[in-house]
């Protein structure tokens, strides 16, 4: 009797599945601490954020730390809704720019035979090793030497192209076999009709987990608004929450901090459930058959 | 494919501008740096290999406490780190969707929560005095009497890191291998029970892991990478760079330290440098590792 295994992304409960829940589990509530800590904490009042014994779970909820958050920020002088504008607007095309450019690069890189790919595709992954902070001084050079300093462009040009992002896809264009596009050649299809027609249906998962990866990194980014520009109302919704948490005494700070850290953490969580759905590639191996 | 030559180039020239502009001309700039003596604000002026050289003979508190810290580090989160996520990957790819998404939320969740969660939730955790979750735990069990100053005791720093660095291991590389599990062709596996596969780990040996190399290697890449790059930690967790006694002290700290503190920055440029070299050497061992056969 040969065996029969249950399968990958079952439909439905199955008791075979019961074993990996008590696996998961205990990992799950120690790993999941931290983001019920954040969200008990930033409803806390004074008392409780520095009760002992410690409590963990929130008993007289209040909105003390949104208040105290959101007068210091009508203090600022700009009002809240422009760094969310900013950091939305930038986030979004740096996003949708680098998904464009790393999969268009990625499918060349995989697919293409052409002089210079394999020392072009070591440059790239030698340059996602290099540690960020070592390049952070000839970067602002570099975007002073352009002209771009305090523009959307400060905030846009220099994230776009990623270099993880390029490595993730390209890994998942090579998984895509020849064979699918000789036949789309020989139908006739022009290149850009295989990249549009073929490669981006079949990486989904991969776009998915990069457009994760690169929302999440633009969103929290704070090293744009920190040194390529000089006006308040250039900066973006995490630097301004950052220096928010950081300019106000312990005590009261605590408080905002954690709240500062949910609304900056909300975002993130919502498009993780949007896009995490979309990692099952139905169509992978359909195209042979 | 003929009469394309060009094509290539022109997929790639967006991606390249940009790259070469703000990626490859900042790290070439840096590694002349690590040439020179540049203390941020005067021109640097070339001294040659003087900051490495500096650096293996000099430099006490590398030899003594970044390297071992580091390579210590390394040694436990890297692996450990990597063989978490991929096992944590592969259980939930065997489940079905609604709790598959709940727990790669959460596994996912301590990578996405930037600095300011991190610093908040363990701070907390591990405070020094009574009203820490740890000690008060610890306290109440009777384990120990008075508490313990976690974050500046010596012993302690490096190993609460590590926890928090393996706890915060599930990143991009646990996403990408986890689709390359959800997306091994179905029909192998059926195949595979033809030909003998007994259980779900000769499955997992003989058809799981060939079939997604690409995304093993991604992993492992990222693994090293963040693992060797990690250092806001210790100073998070602290508050201090360098930490206390140099105890929790990363190769990213001691750059920081001197480009950032000191304002040495020829010779926080040839320490990346030297950083850069040693993650390039276990990258190409990993990719020996799964490029080949």
């Amino acid at each position: 009797m040969a065996f029969k295994s249950s399968g990958i992304n079952p439909t439905k409960f199955d008791v075979s599945q019961l074993k990996f829940y008590l696996f998961l589990v205990p990992f799950a509530i120690f790993m999941a601490l931290p983001i019920i800590f954040i969200f008990n904490h930033a409803f806390k009042p004074l008392d409780e954020l520095y009760a002992f014994p410690p409590r963990f779970f929130v008993i007289n909820p209040t909105l003390e730390n949104f208040q105290n958050l959101s007068q210091l920020a009508e203090q600022s002088g700009i009002p809240l809704s422009r760094y969310v504008f900013n950091s939305l607007f930038v986030t979004v095309i740096v996003v949708f720019l680098s998904l464009a450019l790393s999969t268009l690069a990625g499918y060349a890189l995989s697919k293409k035979q052409f002089r210079g790919k394999k020392m072009l595709l070591e440059i790239n992954n030698t340059a996602l090793m290099f540690v960020p902070i070592a390049v952070m001084i000839p970067r602002f050079l570099t975007v002073t030497t352009i002209g771009i300093e305090d523009t959307y462009f400060a905030h846009i040009l220099p994230l776009v192209a990623m270099p993880v992002g390029l490595f993730l896809i390209k890994q998942f264009i090579d998984q895509i076999p020849d064979s699918l596009i000789e036949a789309a050649v020989i139908d006739g299809a022009t290149d850009f009709k295989i990249y549009w027609k073929v490669i981006l249906p079949l990486i989904k998962p991969a776009i998915a987990t990069a457009a994760i990866l690169a929302f999440q990194l633009v969103w929290n980014d704070m090293e744009t608004s920190n040194l390529y520009t000089t006006s308040e109302n250039m900066r973006t919704l995490a630097f301004f929450m950052n220096t928010l948490a950081a300019q106000t005494n312990v005590v009261v700070g605590q408080g905002m901090a954690a709240v500062a850290s949910m609304i900056m953490f909300i975002p993130n969580l919502i498009l993780f459930v949007i896009l995490q759905s979309k990692v099952m590639n139905t169509m992978a191996h359909s195209g042979l058959k | 494919m003929r009469g394309n030559k060009k094509s290539p180039y022109l997929f790639l020239a967006p991606y390249i501008t940009l790259f070469t502009l703000f990626i490859v001309v900042p790290v070439a700039m840096a590694i002349f740096l690590s040439f020179t003596n540049f203390n941020t604000i005067e021109t640097p002026n070339f001294v040659g290999f003087m900051n490495y050289i500096n650096l293996l003979t000099q430099d006490e508190i590398f030899m003594q406490y970044v390297l071992p810290n580091t390579i210590l580090f390394a040694v436990i989160v890297g692996p450990g780190g990597y063989m978490l996520s991929f096992l944590l990957a592969w259980v939930l790819a065997q489940l079905p969707k609604l709790p598959r998404t709940v727990f790669a939320l959460i596994f996912y969740s301590p990578s996405m929560t930037a600095g300011i969660a991190m610093a908040v939730v363990w701070r907390v955790i591990f405070s020094g005095n009574q009203s820490g979750y740890a000690n008060h735990i610890l306290m109440t069990l009777g384990v120990i009497n008075e508490p313990i100053i976690w974050l500046q005791d010596t012993r302690y720093i490096l190993p609460i890191m590590i926890v928090v660095a393996l706890w915060s291991s599930m990143g991009v590389g646990f996403l990408a291998m986890m689709s390359g599990v959800l997306n091994v062709d179905q029909t192998l596996y059926e195949a595979g029970a033809i030909d003998g596969i007994k259980n779900r780990f000769q499955e997992l040996i003989y058809i799981t892991i060939p079939s997604m190399k690409p995304q093993m290697l991604f992993g492992a890449v990222m693994a090293i990478v963040g693992t060797f790059n990690a250092g806001a930690i210790g100073v998070q967790l602290t508050g201090a760079n360098p930490t206390p006694s140099y105890a929790g002290q990363l190769m990213v700290n001691h750059i920081e330290d001197y480009g950032f503190i000191r304002f040495e920055m020829g010779y926080a440029a040839a320490l990346s440098v030297v950083l850069l070299l040693i993650i390039y050497l276990f990258a190409t061992i990993s990719k020996k590792l799964f490029s080949e056969a």
